[in-house]
């Protein structure tokens, strides 16, 4: 297998699905746009594709409350497909709106509500891997990774011990952006192929991105997330 | 139809809803003082309600679709049109939707219902705000009436239910003939004023004469379509009017001087200049840019978030309308200050905290859900903005260079994408080329719209498609006027036959005319040759897109619109586009206002270090970081020059650099600002030169090659009708053509809002201030390589290049001072185009660490800036050349043009000085403190962070006034 196809998932509203596709690119796997409604009515897309990736954006509008309609869209539809999907030990991603569509469908646990100064905020995080997880995107990263967060319903909240046994990533310290619980900014599930993130590693795949590049800061690349789940579709395939 | 029975209605709850509570409780004890010290907490609730009768089990299985247990709580009730408190005992007030008005979140929720198999409910959606109970009605409203509906959209009930309204299927097919061909001058004026059609005197005789000539009267259709095209807004008859100074000298019509000068430069990389829906310039080998900025002010001044929203999602279909992928959203503010008191308002106008809260949170919404990164923009305050604040948003786009449309041609079909007509928005570009008074926002309401940016989003990615498989020969987007205008434009030399019967409608009941003159956002015109267009329609619905055809182009020049068959418009392209009649207008030059004496140097140099926090605070000069914070600048990753920066990511940029991605020449595009509107009712055409040099030094500090640099001219002035007001006009528009030749930086896009007056009740009339906003855009060679303003390194040299000159007139040292000292307002500088040259080349060589414009606040702002920016102390010395002797007030406050400020190591700072001409003011330390002396007098020494909480808006006893 050279590339591997990633069917990259958006819905009405979607807008990062351009950064996500870039970024698995770079990561060496071959992005296949696909609309929800699409997947919805032909799942057997899914046989193809190695992973998937839920970009962010505000689906449709967010209007019902982040992700909403579209995790009803997944869950009502596409849920018994992708946790065959899962099973089956391809990965799936969910970033910022994507990762709100994954909790809302049933795929991650938890809620994302709204961020605990109850406004939308746009700055770079720095985010601590936590160490020995069973997540196949994070495998390898022991160093922290940098990139915005971009959002207004971030905050995660679930019972501690889920977050215990599942955080992947948490905000640094003092970085934490949305009031998250336990500074919780990454969740996979208990097969550790899905993993869902607030932060957008997409927006820091080339160095020049970094926003203290000009002061010669060029450092913690998010990109490694993309080549860690390309790498391991490819040693899986 | 509007149900009488039982209307059914989902309330859902967060269960966690305190902080958002307690911060809009906030936001009303901010807005109404402390009047309002009892309301601490306003809960809300979100209101969904369905126009059919659903079974028990039925709302079930919707609310458990849509309520997410873990964090809301869903309740169904029956809505019984009376007061209720049966689950909630305490004050509260109900708001929703006026019907028509566009309403996603309950599009949404019948989108829900269809997903679990409730298919063709119709929903709306509302809130209820509930208060503590010790709040009284009379408080209820205030708020309520301050912060929580207008009226212009929402209907509201306090203490009661609210009861949506469902449009029903009312069928409105008449075609009113307007009878003008027997009424007077007097009789035309009054309907021209009852139709609210804007027309002048002169306009309206012409139109008489036409339906004399041709024998019939015109249809309502008509003579909407006639106001629309010839208002300002469309056909920018000031800028095209001839114009005379009192004294009998005439004045080249302005928009011929602007192009005129553009033509002079003759810049080869303009594409395109001052024709299309944008500007067009190149970028590298393989792209080109497409500009534009548009200003939404009475929309904004009614509705501030419908306003602003529209406002950036109609600028952005501007540059889709020259097929180009938006990349950058950009947004210019002009407020009344915000401690104006609330009972200080004219009649009629939102508070300015509202109208700011309204139009940031509008922007973000449209920018941020789009997926287009917002990267830049500024924020001004005067007391001529509260009646009629000003909103300037610009769109940049990135188009194939090869990109050739062919252009319509006879047979051609007409085919519009996107949102559904509806009501909303009828006569926008009427009601933006009147003037405002007290009953505006009632007239007016059916002007204002909320954007539905999803379905923007969703037509750009068709119409990218469409582009590259050369789909469409034209295109344009639905602005102002609607098809009225879009149609009307494509058409204007070949005419159309136009069936509007098949134009797609979010419910049913409009009158032809209102479908021909709707502006419904998120919609684009295309031409399209009649065999491309099964391949449009296949793209169309894969995206989710609507897409109608609606006619052909003729090859006759005349235009005729039918709908369900019944010609409701057939009129000569040649009458609409080139019948009205000239303006005819005359200027004057007005004395300035006088000084109200001179400034007390040395009692300004006694209390410098106070002055320049007060400065620093100023709401022109201050961190604007927790509005950008709202907006999402780093979508699409490209960039790289953010509006915050620095050691600690909040320095102030001087241009937004952006590094498309997909532009393998590396290249990025700097986007800089020039505004201010302290100076224009002195001296508008130094404004001008002066609004000019910021903006391009803005580019050049970041890196952009000053040798191919493009600008836009924005002006957004009182009603030029006045001459004072036009004289101000014209000499602005002299002072823009003159620094853009000096500059070579060649006008290619322009926009102008005139009538910006409030008529208050009493009859007193308001003007904004003479405000240009000057945008520029430049070429930087290598993204990898910008600079910025935040300093770099302890040690380094502090290099300032450019002459100070007394010009402290219009400055925010006066403002801060409340004071008119007199003298000079900043101009141009004839030495700042060949400065700019030098300073690049430096920049280019590597030798500048940092760059940094003077200018609002002068030398004691930028200085601190960058000292701030990179959390380090600066030293500067007031007793150097470079900075005029005894002057050390002009040296600290005044607000030249042409000057930078530049970092260098210490090795390099003789060479860079003598290549710029600049001279050594200081040393960066490690100190954390700004200092400045006069040789071992020193007249400032502040800490860091006092300077940043300063900066950071925090007025207090430090740094009080003198």
């Amino acid at each position: 297998m050279t590339r591997p196809r990633a069917l990259v998932i958006s819905a009405p509203g979607t807008n990062r699905d351009n950064d996500v596709a870039y970024a698995l690119s770079l990561a060496g796997a071959e992005p296949v746009r696909t609309p929800l409604h699409v997947l919805v009515r032909r799942p057997q897309r899914l046989l193809d594709a190695q992973m998937v990736v839920f970009a962010g954006g505000f689906s449709h509008a967010d209007s019902l409350g982040a992700g909403a309609l579209a995790g009803l869209e997944v869950e009502r539809s596409l849920s018994e497909e992708l946790r065959a999907f899962v099973a089956s030990g391809r990965p799936v991603l969910g970033i910022c709106n994507g990762f709100q569509i994954l909790v809302r469908s049933g795929l991650l646990p938890g809620s994302l509500v709204h961020n605990s100064d109850g406004r939308f905020v746009c700055r770079w995080v720095t985010l601590e891997p936590v160490a020995d997880t069973h997540c196949v995107w994070t495998k390898g990263i022991e160093d922290p990774i940098d990139c915005p967060v971009a959002h207004g319903e971030g905050r995660y909240v679930a019972r501690a011990e889920v977050i215990r046994a599942h955080a992947v990533f948490r905000y640094a310290d003092g970085t934490n952006p949305n009031g998250s619980m336990l500074d919780t900014a990454g969740i996979t599930d208990a097969t550790g192929m899905v993993l869902g993130l607030m932060p957008h590693p997409e927006n820091h795949v080339v160095d020049r991105q970094h926003p203290r590049w000009h002061r010669g800061e060029h450092r913690n690349l998010a990109r490694r997330l993309f080549d860690a789940g390309v790498a391991h579709v490819k040693a899986a395939g | 139809m509007a149900s009488t029975g039982e209307q059914w209605r989902l309330e859902i709850k967060s269960l966690d809803s305190d902080a958002h509570a307690r911060r809009l409780a906030e936001r009303a004890r901010m807005l109404l003082g402390p009047v309002a010290s009892n309301v601490r907490s306003i809960t809300a609730t979100a209101l969904y309600f369905v126009a059919e009768p659903l079974g028990e089990a039925g709302r079930k299985l919707l609310g458990d679709a849509v309520v997410d247990p873990a964090t809301q709580q869903g309740t169904w009730v029956v809505a019984d049109d009376g007061s209720d408190g049966r689950f909630d005992t305490r004050p509260y007030v109900e708001v929703s939707l006026r019907p028509g008005v566009t309403d996603p979140v309950g599009d949404a929720f019948s989108r829900a219902a269809s997903l679990i198999g409730l298919r063709g409910l119709t929903a709306r959606s509302g809130t209820r705000y509930c208060f503590d109970a010790d709040v009284d009605r009379h408080m209820m409203e205030l708020v309520a009436g301050a912060l929580l509906h207008n009226d212009i959209i929402d209907e509201v009930s306090f203490d009661s239910q609210v009861r949506a309204r469902f449009i029903g299927p009312s069928t409105n097919d008449v075609v009113e003939i307007v009878a003008v061909r027997e009424l007077s001058e007097e009789e035309l004026a009054a309907l021209s004023r009852a139709r609210g059609l804007a027309l002048d005197p002169a306009e309206l005789v012409a139109v008489r004469e036409f339906f004399v000539a041709i024998g019939r009267d015109p249809t309502d259709a008509e003579i909407e379509t006639i106001a629309q095209t010839w208002s300002e807004h469309c056909s920018h008859k000031t800028f095209r009017a001839r114009i005379t100074w009192a004294d009998g000298t005439e004045v080249e019509p302005l928009l011929r001087q602007l192009r005129r000068s553009t033509d002079e430069i003759a810049a080869p990389w303009v594409r395109s200049a001052f024709v299309d829906n944008a500007g067009i310039i190149a970028f590298d080998e393989s792209f080109d840019i497409a500009v534009k900025v548009e200003t939404h002010n009475h929309p904004s001044a009614v509705e501030p978030f419908g306003g602003a929203n529209t406002g950036v999602g109609g600028v952005i279909r501007d540059v889709l309308g020259v097929a180009a992928d938006p990349i950058a959203v950009t947004d210019i503010l002009c407020f009344g200050p915000m401690d104006t008191p609330i009972d200080a308002l004219p009649i009629g106008v939102l508070h300015p905290r509202r109208v700011r809260d309204g139009v940031v949170a509008g922007i973000a919404d449209y920018g941020n859900k789009m997926g287009i990164p917002t990267v830049a923009g500024a924020v001004a305050h005067q007391e001529g903005f509260t009646s009629n604040p000003l909103v300037f948003a610009g769109c940049i786009g990135l188009r194939p260079a090869e990109l050739v449309l062919s252009g319509q041609e006879p047979g051609d079909r007409i085919v519009v994408l996107g949102g559904a007509t509806g009501r909303d928005g009828i006569r926008g570009a009427t009601f933006s080329s009147a003037t405002m008074d007290a009953t505006t926002g009632d007239v007016a309401g059916a002007s204002v719209q909320i954007g539905d940016p999803i379905t923007e989003r969703l037509v750009a990615d068709v119409l990218a498609d469409a582009r590259d498989l050369g789909l469409f020969t034209a295109i344009t987007d639905c602005g102002a006027g609607g098809f009225s205008s879009a149609i009307g434009e494509l058409a204007a030399s070949l005419g159309a036959d136009v069936e509007l019967g098949a134009a797609p409608r979010k419910y049913p009941g409009l009158a032809p005319w209102e479908v021909w003159l709707s502006e419904a956002q998120e919609r684009m015109v295309l031409a399209v040759r009649p065999g491309n267009l099964d391949a449009l329609s296949k793209i169309c619905r894969e995206h989710g897109v609507s897409m109608a055809d609606l006619g052909s182009f003729r090859d006759d020049g005349q235009l005729v619109v039918c709908c369900d068959g019944r010609v409701i418009v057939d009129l000569p392209g040649e009458f609409l586009h080139e019948g009205r009649p000239t303006r005819e207008l005359v200027a004057e030059r007005a004395e300035p206002p006088p000084s109200t004496g001179p400034r007390d140097a040395s009692q300004i140099l006694d209390n410098a270090g106070p002055l320049m926090l007060s400065v620093l605070s100023h709401a022109d000069v201050r961190s604007n970081e927790d509005i950008v914070r709202g907006f999402d600048h780093e979508i699409l990753g490209a960039t790289v020059g953010r509006p915050y920066l620095g050691s600690e990511d909040d320095g102030p940029a001087n241009a937004a650099v952006i590094a498309p991605l997909q532009a393998v020449s590396g290249r990025g595009l700097a986007i800089g600002i020039g505004m201010n509107c302290r100076t224009g009712v002195i001296d508008a055409r130094r404004m001008a030169e002066a609004a000019v040099d910021e903006a391009i030094r803005n580019v050049v500090a970041v890196g952009a090659d000053p040798a191919q640099i493009s600008l836009l001219d924005n002006f957004s002035w009182g009603d030029p009708r006045r001459p004072e007001m036009l004289g101000h006009l014209v000499d602005a528009v002299a002072g823009c053509c003159h620094s853009a030749n000096a500059f070579g930086a060649p006008f290619v896009s322009g926009k102008d809002s005139l009538n910006n007056e409030y008529v208050a009740v009493d009859g007193t009339r308001r003007s904004i201030p003479p405000t240009l906003v000057i945008t520029a855009i430049g070429i930087v060679p290598d993204a990898e390589r910008i600079v910025t303003s935040d300093a770099k390194g302890p040690e380094n040299a502090l290099v300032l290049v450019g002459t100070t000159h007394s010009e402290l007139r219009g400055s925010v040292l006066d403002a801060v001072l409340g004071i008119d000292g007199g003298g000079n307002v900043p101009g141009g500088d004839a030495d700042s185009p060949a400065r700019m040259r030098t300073i690049h080349q430096a920049i280019v060589d590597g030798l500048v660490q940092s760059a940094h414009d003077v200018s609002d606040g002068g030398l004691a702002v930028a200085v601190a800036e960058m000292a701030m920016g990179g959390r380090l102390g600066v030293c500067v010395n007031l007793g150097t050349e470079a900075l005029p002797r005894g002057g050390a007030v002009d040296a600290l406050f005044s607000e030249s043009s042409g000057r930078m400020l530049l970092e260098v190591v210490p090795e390099h700072a003789a060479e860079l000085c003598a290549r710029t001409g600049g001279a050594v003011i200081g040393y960066f330390t490690d100190e954390a403190r700004i200092v400045w002396r006069v040789d071992d007098r020193i007249i400032i020494d502040v800490g860091l962070d006092e300077s940043l909480h300063a900066w950071r808006g925090h007025v207090d006893s430090r740094n009080v006034q003198p």
